[in-house]
């Protein structure tokens, strides 16, 4: 990161600036619209927070603070749809989506950065393709292949799918392969080891870091998914938490419980900020590797 | 380079290519059997490739020249999905609104992320806890974002209504006036998707030479002068990646106004049904599965044509270093 440097020698160069310039004002100036931005972009946090804990009749109450606060929302939204159900199902998803698309994309990725075979460019120009095709294309046909093999309705193609790999982990994970220098595994060869025993016991644990990457953000994609399980998911049993919280809206009774509503919304994000907080560096790490690609 | 050198096979090769015959066959088994683990690895995306992506690419051209209602077997009527979309009104209208949805956001939200970006490339102290406060909407779940802001655009009582009314401002009818529809889901998208795009900007301008500015200064430049003819063109290769990306992404916008309106016809009059809403509704509520293949191609086409044209129109705004201009 320069970030530091540039800051020093930008300090330096707004006391060189023209002379009717006031450095402090001006940073006054940028530390205040930074607060109201961010005061914005917080806001309806705490405003879902707050809802939550109103009774019904007070939730578009303009006071923030909560009077009385009615911790029962929490639990009436449990009592009242299949929340825990849902949440089950949404836990099953990610568990294995994440697992089996750092896994499949880290085993694709590995020839591609560290073994010779025909045809290499070719078939990493395909993977590299397939990031560019919208996605509608082929929702109808493999809606169609789940329908034929049963899997309507169920899990299965939430997270199946993730076995075959998924072309910009492939992407991040190749990219890290190439950072690693190939003695290791020259060596470990004329050793008389396997290229998979290379590449399971050297290449996979030293591209950790990536893999990490990898599943964050993979957890975030499936946890928030909302129109796979909707094409796939009508029963109200097997629905993920993303599809659950939304048809509140359209179950008769429930769909003007603004309190029951928020206190859902509040417990589904929950563990998405949580991960983020525990792994910021990764997150802001990924997407710069993302950037790098464009 | 063809390939990148692998030591040993370059000298084995050459070795081989004088005389050994016995080393040469040893070379080639060597090699064909690593072709051949490689194959093994690259098994899983083969498998994925045809079942999940090529396979259906060819499928859904075909059933696009069908009519095929799942229930009885698909039946050949050549161009006739296509002749029947150009005479659509929904056609028409969700396409309308995509783009209406798309020329709002794009713009808007580019403008905010680069103001945040650069108010945050100066030497704030905490930058990982702003940074912090802009990327949460980014992770929450699009579910949640769009029933909270629901409930904040509720048309009158919500508070941003209220807070309207309370200092002599009209309160639009966000979620019900079909004027307004569009414009609440470019609201709620864009409080939800500012941090990313800020984040690459913000990457972006700390990877600026802290030289150019020193040179710009010493040339008299002032701050506008300096964004102008410094930061702006440096950082318009990632401003160019951002607007291709977020075009294609727009366009297909699905959930968020689904949710928002609380409806997957688009609220009143249809005013906020957007292509992907139409499409799904197609595929998954009517059951027209070759219309909606139509659909998609037809969107698959637009796509590429306004991708086409952005990177034509790159030539006259994009600078890459290292590039005379």
């Amino acid at each position: 990161m320069t970030a530091p440097s540039i800051a020093v020698a930008q300090e330096q160069s707004q006391q060189t600036t023209g002379p009717g310039r006031r450095p402090g004002i001006r940073l006054l100036l940028i530390y205040l619209l930074l607060a109201v931005l961010s005061a914005l972009t917080i806001f309806p946090y705490l405003w879902m927070v707050s809802a939550s804990l109103k009774p019904l009749s007070e939730v578009f109450s303009t006071d923030i603070i909560p009077n009385p606060v009615k911790f029962s929302n929490y639990a009436d939204v449990f009592r009242q749809t299949e929340y825990l159900r849902w949440t089950w199902n949404s836990v099953i998803v990610v568990v294995l989506a994440v697992g089996a698309v750092a896994l499949s994309s880290a085993i694709i990725a590995y020839p591609f950065a560290k073994m010779n075979f025909p045809l290499k460019r070719v078939f990493f120009a395909l993977i590299l393709s397939t990031l560019l095709l919208p996605g509608e294309v082929t929702m109808v046909p493999v809606f169609l292949i789940w329908r034929k093999l049963g899997g309507v309705n169920t899990l299965f193609p939430l997270w199946v799918p993730n076995l075959f790999g998924s072309a910009f982990y492939i992407f991040l994970i190749r990219q890290f392969y190439l950072t690693i220098p190939n003695d290791l595994k020259e060596a470990a060869l004329l050793d008389g080891a396997s290229h998979f025993r290379v590449f399971w016991s050297i290449m996979l644990p030293l591209v950790r870091p990536a893999i990490v990457t990898v599943m964050l953000f993979e957890f975030i994609a499936k946890w928030n998914d909302y129109i796979t399980p909707l094409i796939y998911l009508n029963d109200p049993n097997k629905y993920t938490l993303a599809i659950g919280v939304a048809s509140f809206l359209k179950e008769p009774g429930l769909e003007s419980r603004w309190d029951l509503w928020m206190a859902g919304s509040v417990m589904m994000t929950i563990p998405t900020i949580v991960l983020f907080f525990l792994a910021q560096k990764q997150f802001i790490g990924g997407i710069a590797a993302g950037a790098i690609k464009g | 380079m063809r390939r990148p050198i692998s030591g040993g096979s370059g000298v084995d090769a050459a070795a081989a290519a004088i005389d050994a015959r016995p080393r040469a066959s040893r070379w080639l088994t060597r090699r064909r059997s690593e072709a051949i683990v490689a194959y093994i690895f690259l098994l899983p995306w083969f498998i994925g490739a045809i079942v999940f992506t090529f396979g259906p690419i060819v499928a859904s051209f075909y059933y696009s020249l069908t009519d095929y209602n799942v229930l009885e077997p698909a039946k050949w009527i050549g161009f006739d999905n296509y002749r029947e979309i150009v005479h659509d009104d929904l056609f028409r209208k969700s396409l309308i609104n995509s783009i209406y949805y798309t020329a709002l956001y794009i713009p808007f939200h580019i403008i905010i992320a680069l103001f945040i970006a650069i108010l945050l490339n100066t030497k704030v102290r905490g930058l990982s806890a702003w940074r912090t406060f802009f990327y949460l909407p980014v992770i929450t779940p699009v579910v949640a974002s769009a029933v909270l802001w629901r409930f904040l655009l509720n048309p009158q009582e919500g508070i941003i209504d209220q807070t309207l009314r309370a200092i002599g401002l009209p309160a639009p009818g966000w979620t019900t006036d079909p004027a307004w529809l569009i414009r609440s889901v470019v609201l709620m998208v864009t409080w939800s998707a500012v941090g990313s795009t800020m984040i690459l900007y913000l990457a972006g301008l700390q990877g600026i030479p802290v030289s150019l500015y020193e040179a710009a200064e010493l040339d008299g430049a002032g701050w506008w002068s300096k964004t102008r003819n410094v930061t702006l063109p440096l950082l318009s290769p990632i401003i160019f990646y951002t607007l291709v990306i977020g075009v294609v992404g727009s366009i297909q916008v699905f959930a968020q106004p689904r949710i928002l309106l609380n409806d997957e016809n688009g609220g009143a009059g249809n005013a906020g049904l957007t292509y992907m809403m139409y499409l799904f509704n197609n595929a998954f509520s009517y059951f027209k599965m070759g219309y909606a293949s139509a659909l998609a191609w037809m969107l698959f086409v637009v796509i590429l044509a306004i991708t086409a044209v952005q990177f034509w129109g790159a030539k006259h705004w994009v600078y890459y270093e290292g590039e005379s201009r």
